[in-house]
């Protein structure tokens, strides 16, 4: 459509692009600078070129960082996404009861992250949680350190974000299954096709694009978690699960590195924009295939 | 029941309960725990029901916190974030849906790609400009960088491209402007999208701790899931009781939302999967 004014258009988007500017183009571009520079928010900033990277490089830092969020990633992803999967098909039916279930498992998905760290950090309590005092009435001996032992810290915390997020795979698979062409599923079931077979060769396939799609989104929002890790163990045990947006803010805010912390967060956007393309690439696919 | 689902029958009644156990059970024993008092807690941790059902916790969270300026300032930082947003989207998006003009392509590419550009990412360099002019520990620092949400911009002009030109040429004829028609016409066909996406933006801005962890560093402008986190922080040995009265306190109205609008809550969720 013709505008009424040929101003029209430019007024009606300057509020959304200027803050835009702002806050997102701005910033990116200032954060790129801010990496090659070493400052500590007191004392007057002076370049030092690419040494923020080299030294998060040398000192293994970033591998570190990178490797911790990546498995902790994984175990989010397989995790949140098989359960989403089994409980959809286990609530894709009709009844009060289903829908109750329903809304209990995707509440979760509603309900703050710092709600969720602080409810587990009391369940996963070593000394009078409930999952300790359960663990001792019925195996003899001391129940695991979960959030204190940095071999199991990295996967407790995996364990609260999978059922926090877990609804959210349910819903989108919930809705691929209800896409799904029933005349396909009636004829697999006329033809004597049991359960596991319909699912097999019917359900899984037909729901590929589905568990692509819950599979790369949920990945780049675990690459993001920060919020569970800050509530519940702080980077740690021995920064076992130091992830890069807590190391981010770390090195921000309490080793006062803005340099550091600049570089770290444009690695940590140069993955981030990986992992979209990826998702875009695979899509496309899709689409074409 | 429709065939290609799952499991049927018993055990797929049993597979249900134990679904709801583990979904439900950690939000009872939070409520559970907040009523009862610390010694009952130490001295047998795993006992289910309160001995003596006691609301000390609570008193004690609510004398001890300034919650009404928690709630104050929590609630004016969702309200004016979703607000904002909304209001800044309708004309953005009815300008990338429906008007022709020089550079659409370019602000449509600008406006979607910084979908990719968490707060997480550009936090540093907000925060120092923020820092530059006064504006930590401020309101307005906590509701201008998510004043426009490209998410929410992106979802109106999908939602305005099914609007017949028609009806907007129609209205011009009659002699009603162009902000009488983003604002007065167009609003009503959008409701379910912008119901949706308000709610959702709500209830994330309402639960964000990121943010306000970063911006704020005394009472002023703090934010109830900041102040709830503290609780737990302060003083010797974790007063598990006054944690978890203070998260029922945090975690209510979410829930409350949460029941009165999951529909919309679902359709944001599943309009944010396939949006974009």
């Amino acid at each position: 459509m013709k505008p009424s004014r040929a101003a029209d258009p430019y007024w009606m988007l300057l509020p959304t692009l200027l803050l835009l500017f702002v806050f997102f183009v701005f910033p990116l571009g200032k954060l790129v600078e801010l990496s090659l520079f070493s400052w500590d928010l007191l004392t007057p900033a002076h370049y030092v070129g690419l040494a923020n990277y080299r030294s998060l490089w040398r000192s293994g830092e970033l591998w570190q960082t990178f490797s911790t969020t990546l498995s902790m990633s994984m175990a989010v992803v397989l995790g949140s996404m098989s359960a989403g999967l089994g409980l959809a098909l286990l609530l894709d039916r009709p009844g009060r009861f289903a829908a109750f279930v329903r809304s209990a498992v995707f509440s979760a998905y509603i309900v703050s992250w710092v709600s969720v760290g602080l409810l587990f950090l009391w369940l996963l309590d070593a000394d009078s949680g409930i999952l300790a005092g359960a663990w001792r009435a019925l195996a003899p001996g001391r129940a695991p350190h979960w959030l204190a032992d940095p071999a199991l810290a990295p996967w407790a915390v995996a364990a609260v974000t999978i059922w926090k997020i877990t609804g959210y795979a349910l819903v989108i698979f919930l809705a691929g299954l209800q896409d799904m062409p029933q005349s396909v599923l009636e004829a697999a079931q006329l033809d004597g096709a049991s359960t596991a077979r319909r699912f097999a060769s019917v359900t899984w396939p037909l729901l590929r694009p589905t568990t692509l799609f819950v599979a790369t989104t949920s990945l780049i929002a675990s690459f993001q978690l920060f919020d569970v890790v800050r509530v519940m163990t702080q980077g740690g045990p021995v920064r076992s699960t130091t992830v890069f947006v807590y190391a981010i803010y770390e090195q921000l805010f309490l080793d006062l590195r803005v340099g550091r912390a600049s570089a770290e967060a444009v690695v940590f956007f140069g993955i981030l924009l990986l992992l979209t393309g990826a998702q875009f690439l695979l899509f496309r696919d899709q689409e074409s295939g | 029941m429709r065939p290609g689902s799952g499991f049927g029958g018993g055990l797929g009644r049993a597979l249900l309960c134990v679904v709801a156990l583990v979904w439900l059970f950690p939000y009872l024993w939070m409520g559970l725990t907040s009523l009862k008092p610390l010694a009952e807690i130490i001295a047998s941790p795993t006992a289910l029901w309160p001995k003596k059902p006691t609301l000390d916790a609570y008193r004690e969270v609510f004398r001890s916190l300034p919650l009404a300026r928690y709630f104050f300032n929590t609630s004016v930082m969702a309200l004016g974030i979703a607000a904002l947003q909304i209001l800044l989207a309708l004309p953005a998006g009815y300008a990338l849906a429906k008007l022709r003009f020089r550079g659409k392509r370019w602000a449509l590419g600008l406006i979607v790609a910084t979908l990719l550009v968490p707060a997480q990412v550009r936090f540093v360099p907000v925060f120092s400009l923020l820092a530059s002019v006064g504006l930590v520990n401020t309101l307005t620092g906590l509701i201008l960088p998510f004043g426009v949400s490209a998410l929410g911009t992106f979802l109106v002009r999908q939602a305005l491209l099914s609007v017949p030109d028609a009806q907007i040429e129609a209205a011009r004829i009659d002699g009603a402007s162009e902000l009488y028609i983003v604002y007065r016409l167009l609003t009503p066909l959008l409701k379910p999208t912008l119901v949706s996406f308000f709610l959702f933006s709500f209830v994330s801005h309402w639960n964000d701790y990121f943010w306000p962890l970063v911006l704020t560093t005394d009472e002023h402008a703090r934010t109830l899931p900041l102040a709830i986190a503290l609780l737990r922080e302060q003083g010797t040995g974790v007063r598990w009781h006054l944690v978890m009265a203070g998260n029922v306190i945090l975690s209510l109205p979410a829930l409350a939302v949460f029941a009165a609008a999951q529909r919309h809550l679902l359709r944001a969720v599943s309009m944010r999967g396939f949006g974009g």
